[in-house]
């Protein structure tokens, strides 16, 4: 048994290693100074230390401009995803009307559309209004993907009546019942759907390449993958993977400070239980 | 006070609703329309062909070869990220602060976007500059280019994806083994069962709608694969690693056929229609 406990131990410590290393890869070649990785650029220990290459980010090229890009539009498309999904969400599950269950069920088959294959589409759409290169083309398409009404009505179908009947004999309108009452409650549930609307947002990748083909418009993602497979990818890497550790970092954070809810929704999302 | 409920359903649902027919709905009707027409992106130039794009996709040997290629990564990559997700899940099941640090090793590649995948695993598949090459030398074995050579290139592509996205599956089942009653395996451990039956009378029957979930969407999550390939390798080498999407979107904005990306997207969206209906009958006639 105690063997069996040990190796099992030796096994994960292993994985882990695995798993964590090029992480740690990258942040080391993003403290080396380009000149030492031109030589060398496979030790775990850096071999000097510089912050230049992140200066280099803030000075050189449209990084930072990118980074704000993909701030703005994560920010708006996961605001606007939790206030409008989650209205829809507690109509379906608490109100009563007719339709309801057709309109929840169309909503719920918006789950089964394969994502990255409605580019094209999309694309057809924004380009007979001329909505390129605009920060509404990058996070509408995202806010109308239905994952967060599924989860929250999930969440405010275990919201006991007594409590929206309570407001309401108080004589509370719908709208104050659900902003001051309802919302507070589902803070847990909110965070994690907000949570993942943000992760998923900041890293889309296809449709950013499709819907922003100005180089200023570009999100970080997009941005940093335009800056990968040319020449002076060789002679920068510490640069490159500078803009990385930066491109990861404010999911990085988040994934650390909030990585309980994250967790646990998912777990919620696969509709196990809450 | 009827109509005063009503009136609110109406502020509740419409602004979503709207959204979701405007972005989600309509696209899918636009594009059935859009695989119609002979449309050109730079010229803007539509003209009416019927079903020519989807005669023209039949005929078409990189249509086929990108569709082969997805089909392959969804058959290779699919038990090995629920596999392994599976696995990471068992071992790390339960509490503990040791648990938790684990978990999190393997869930935090995940929340990286694709760029800084591909930005990691392109120098580590670097023969002379990655890591992975460095490995081959010091065991004293040949360090490989994977994503220049085409045998090895695929495989790249999946090793740099289970790495990125396994975490998600794990954490899947991890919520489907907190579900599973523990007096099931109080009991079992009172008679004395070994581990390996715990496994199979227990667990995995317990797991049985995690399973299927998962299945699900890692085939919806696969065939939808884009951007490792397109930045890693183009498809490279020779095309062997061209998935769909990549065909789709080389046809759309790089030779501006608008109307046959469209004809290709729609027998996408078919094709994984067709999936997940057998993927769904097959799990309900399991159960």
């Amino acid at each position: 048994m105690k063997v069996k406990n040990i190796s099992i131990t030796v096994l994960l410590i292993v994985l882990a290693v695995v798993w964590i290393l090029p992480i740690y890869w990258m942040f080391v070649m993003s403290i080396t100074p380009n000149e030492l990785l031109k030589l060398n650029s496979t030790a775990l220990w850096p071999q000097g230390f510089s912050i230049q290459n992140f200066l280099g980010v803030l000075q050189i090229g449209l990084t930072l401009r990118w980074f704000l890009n993909s701030i703005i539009v994560t920010l708006l498309g996961t605001a606007l995803t939790l206030v409008l999904q989650s209205m829809a969400a507690y109509a379906f599950a608490k109100m009563r009307f007719k339709g309801r269950s057709l309109l929840f069920s169309l909503t719920l088959a918006g789950l089964m559309v394969p994502k990255e294959a409605m580019f094209i589409p999309l694309f057809l759409m924004f380009a007979q209004v001329g909505g390129h290169n605009t920060y509404a083309a990058l996070y509408l398409p995202r806010v109308a993907i239905p994952m967060g009404v599924f989860i929250m009505a999930q969440f405010f179908k275990g919201v006991p009546d007594s409590v929206t009947e309570a407001a309401q004999i108080d004589g509370a309108t719908p709208l104050r019942t659900f902003f001051c009452i309802i919302l507070p409650m589902s803070i847990p549930a909110l965070t994690s759907v907000g949570i993942f609307t943000y992760i998923l947002t900041w890293n889309d990748f296809l449709w950013p390449l499709v819907a922003a083909t100005r180089k200023e418009m570009f999100t970080i993602t997009t941005g940093l993958a335009s800056l990968q497979g040319n020449f002076a990818q060789a002679t920068e890497l510490g640069s490159l993977m500078a803009r990385g550790v930066i491109a990861g970092l404010p999911l990085f954070i988040l994934f650390l400070i909030f990585q309980r809810h994250l967790i646990r929704g998912i777990s919620m999302s696969s509709g196990e239980k809450y | 006070m009827r109509s005063r409920i009503n009136l609110s359903v109406l502020y509740f649902v419409l602004p979503f609703m709207v959204v979701y027919f405007i972005f989600q709905i309509f696209p899918l009707f636009q594009a059935v329309v859009a695989s119609l027409y002979k449309w050109d992106l730079l010229t803007s130039s539509m003209s009416f062909i019927g079903i020519d794009n989807y005669l023209k996709m039949f005929k078409d040997p990189t249509f086929w070869s990108s569709l082969m290629n997805t089909i392959k990564f969804v058959v290779y990559s699919t038990p090995l990220l629920i596999g392994t997700g599976l696995l990471f899940a068992l071992l790390l099941n339960g509490t503990g602060s040791k648990k938790v640090l684990f978990r999190t090793a393997f869930f935090a590649p995940y929340i990286f976007s694709v760029a800084i995948v591909t930005l990691i695993w392109g120098f580590m598949f670097n023969a002379q500059k990655g890591l992975l090459g460095e490995f081959a030398r010091i065991i004293g074995i040949q360090p490989i280019n994977w994503l220049t050579d085409p045998s090895f290139a695929m495989p790249a592509i999946i090793i740099a994806t289970l790495w990125w996205t396994v975490g998600f599956n794990m954490v899947l089942f991890l919520a489907g083994l907190q579900d599973i009653d523990s007096a099931l395996y109080e009991s079992s451990s009172l008679e004395g069962a070994s581990w390996f039956q715990d496994f199979r009378y227990i667990t995995l029957p317990g797991l049985a709608r995690t399973l299927e979930l998962v299945t699900i969407l890692q085939v919806i999550m696969s065939f939808q694969i884009f951007g490792q390939v397109y930045i890693l390798t183009k498809g490279g080498p020779g095309g062997t690693t061209r998935v769909l999407i990549q065909y789709i979107y080389e046809t759309g904005f790089r030779d501006h056929q608008l109307g046959y990306a469209s004809a290709m997207a729609f027998a996408l969206f078919l094709v994984m229609g067709v999936v997940s209906f057998f993927q769904f009958k097959l799990s309900k006639e399991e159960s």
